[in-house]
């Protein structure tokens, strides 16, 4: 056989990329045909694909780590777990945002099959071996997320949020660009694996190398929205309509851990201490701090959950930075437990609206035991987790991270990241407080969101305690899937 | 060493139109400043032997500018009387970069009459009679195909969205509807009135 050609091997590794893509494409051109009455054949058509794309992943899952597509491609276990969240996530936010959307009359065909494509480009991004298809991928996410971003057309600030996130986007896939093209031309190519041997090749702290790297530092922060990349979060949080905000703030920020996996360690794992590291520490210890005080400062809730999420980024990357297999391991864990964190807590935002009423300022949490004791203690649940309280599952994700810091010897670090949890344990309590000890401004019942919605926002506050209580669940699966 | 001279040349001009582009106060001059800027890099690729992306960049780049330039014109809302009355003060700007353009190209065919561009070719390696465009289509097709696949991906995603955003139903929008259009007979159109007939004055 031509070894130039495609084998059947590389179809079967690839296999759930093709299906997404093929359905992907079905679900665009039957959605031509639909009224708005029939839109719900839509909905249910992307959760299908989801579903056949997971039964694909496991059937295909390889346990033994596979190159193809002539090293554009690879599939390991790793790409197998973050595919799977993946899928979950986004039918999570499907789930979450149809109701949302329907009574907004902007339920448009549009918001699954640009969700879709997106999923595409993170599947694309954690399978990724060489420079390229990481590239590829960023774009294909992000291009999918401006469009979201910006999907109601009626609303300014969902434009204006758009048209930030899309001028500083490009300013930041510029930068890694620039950055994946001097690499390319200090080590001569293009796939991960040659250019972590030459990179072991060179002497420390060769320039290109380091030239190269500083710039796809700032292409990964900007792509997590560390500080001093931030500035896009908040805006972006804020402005996007409410389903989309909880699209952008999970399954995207498994991309971004892919990004920065297969780029930093995979790739450019010979320069972490003399490269690297410190650049990462900065980023991470500036994204705490950050992230945890200025969310103090925040009235609107989704503003203080995007800084949450800032600080949230700023734990992923301490567990990155010690860049050991323990290190990398806690930082996935990390990186799951905050998608179902945020998936949860955005959908919280997603129950208390209703038709006509945003519920995304903090006083809008008033009283809610008064209203719902269920589903205030959901958000318990999920504040706490969030937080750092034990037995939820965010005490956990917390420790681990921290754990792998300490066993490289930066106790600095784990005092940093300890003593802005507590700060930023103020702020994810005070909504504890709005909802339990002050009086109901609003007294309708929560009308937001379906039974299925309900149900499936019951499972994400109980499997934050169910992981919480059981740990070694998740923990032990993301230390397999590290090599 | 006449390709290095080159290489140099046209790599400052490079850096100066791409610095036109950003300091230029008027739209239209950014967009004439980054076609200056990528006939520029057309003719750096000339000299790596990359004719047919040196080709591709000029026709669809280029081409494409020109479109986003009567973009720019037509969106931003640029005084085209103002830009007439000007005319004569931006035409030195308008002639030096023609003559640029000209200079680069009369270079260039200059360059390969007298044979010397032998240090490009010892930078690629080119077989000798091999086809540039041949050898981009293998690779695109074989090694590259899982990339390439994902461009094109992209390609549709932009055309997904690009409809999402500006296709919308406004009301007292003015649209053509085909539907109506087809199914429109005579009775709709003309309306025949029997008046009584008035007597001659």
């Amino acid at each position: 056989m031509n070894p130039a050609s495609i084998t059947r091997l590389d179809l079967v590794l690839a296999a759930p990329e093709l299906f997404v893509l093929a359905a992907t494409c079905v679900v665009l051109l039957v959605d031509l045909f639909l009224t708005e009455r029939t839109r719900w054949l839509t909905f249910v058509l992307s959760l299908l694909t989801l579903a056949g794309a997971s039964w694909l992943t496991t059937v295909t899952g390889f346990s033994e780590r596979t190159v193809g597509w002539h090293g554009t491609y690879v599939a390991d276990p790793l790409s197998s777990l973050l595919k799977i969240v993946a899928y979950g996530a986004v039918a999570v936010a499907f789930l979450y945002g149809h109701g949302y959307l329907q009574v907004r009359r902007i339920l448009k065909g549009e918001y699954y099959v640009l969700g879709l494509f997106a999923l595409l480009g993170i599947m694309v991004l954690v399978s990724a071996n060489s420079l390229v298809t990481l590239y590829l991928g960023v774009e294909l996410l992000a291009l999918s997320l401006y469009a979201l971003v910006a999907f109601n057309r009626e609303s300014g600030i969902a434009a204006e949020a758009a048209i930030k996130y899309f001028v500083l986007g490009s300013i930041a896939s510029g930068a890694l660009l620039y950055g994946m093209s001097i690499i390319y031309g200090v080590t001569g190519s293009l796939e991960l694996g040659v250019i972590s041997n030459a990179a072991l090749q060179m002497p420390a702290g060769q320039i290109g190398l380091l030239f190269g790297l500083a710039f796809i530092v700032v292409g990964v922060a900007f792509k997590f929205g560390a500080v001093p990349f931030h500035t896009w979060v908040p805006d972006v949080y804020h402005g996007a309509p409410t389903p989309v905000t909880l699209f952008l703030a999970a399954a995207p920020k498994l991309g971004s851990f892919a990004l920065a996996f297969r780029l930093l360690a995979e790739g450019l794992g010979a320069v972490h201490a003399t490269g690297w590291q410190d650049m990462i520490t900065m980023v991470a210890v500036l994204s705490i701090i950050v992230g945890n005080v200025v969310a103090i400062a925040q009235t609107n809730i989704k503003r203080m959950l995007a800084y949450s999420t800032i600080s949230h980024v700023g734990f992923i990357l301490l567990g990155i930075l010690a860049g050991t297999s323990q290190g990398y391991s806690a930082a996935l864990y990390y990186t799951i437990t905050y998608v179902i964190m945020s998936v949860g807590g955005f959908g919280m935002v997603i129950l208390l609206s209703r038709k006509g009423f945003e519920a995304d300022s903090l006083e809008d949490f008033k009283g809610l035991n008064a209203r719902n004791p269920w589903f205030a203690a959901v958000m318990l649940m999920l504040m706490f987790s969030m937080a750092g309280v034990p037995p939820f599952v965010g005490f956990w994700a917390k420790l681990a991270v921290i754990q792998a810091v300490l066993n490289v010897g930066s106790l600095w670090l784990a005092i940093v990241a300890v003593a802005l949890s507590v700060v930023g344990a103020y702020y994810y309590l005070r909504v504890v407080k709005l909802m339990y000890f002050d009086e109901p401004t609003d007294e309708a019942a929560l009308q937001g969101g379906g039974g299925a919605m309900r149900i499936v926002l019951s499972l994400n506050g109980l499997a934050v305690l169910a992981l919480g209580l059981y740990p070694g669940l998740l923990l032990e699966l993301c230390a397999r899937v590290i090599p | 060493m006449i390709v290095n001279v080159l290489f140099y040349v046209f790599g400052a001009i490079l850096v100066l139109a791409a610095l036109g582009v950003i300091t230029a106060r008027n739209p239209v001059h950014c967009a004439l400043f980054l076609v200056a800027a990528f006939l520029n890099s057309a003719v750096i690729w000339l000299l790596l032997q990359a004719e047919f992306l040196a080709l591709t960049l000029v026709v669809v780049y280029v081409g494409a500018v020109m479109v986003l330039w009567l973009f720019v014109v037509m969106m931003l809302d640029v005084d085209v009387e103002k830009l007439r009355q000007g005319f004569t003060r931006y035409a030195p700007l308008g002639a030096l970069i023609a003559l640029i353009v000209v200079a680069q190209i009369g270079l260039v065919v200059y360059v390969r009459k007298l044979g010397l561009d032998d240090t490009a070719a010892a930078v690629v390696n080119r077989p000798a009679g091999g086809s540039n465009t041949l050898e981009l289509g293998h690779l695109l097709y074989t090694q590259y195909l899982y990339p390439f696949e994902i461009a094109a991906v992209i390609l549709l995603v932009a055309i997904v969205a690009a409809i999402t955003l500006t296709m919308r139903d406004r009301p007292g929008q003015k649209v053509q509807d085909i539907g109506k259009q087809v199914a429109v007979n005579a009775k709709n159109r003309v309306r025949i009135v029997k008046m009584d007939a008035e007597a001659r004055q």
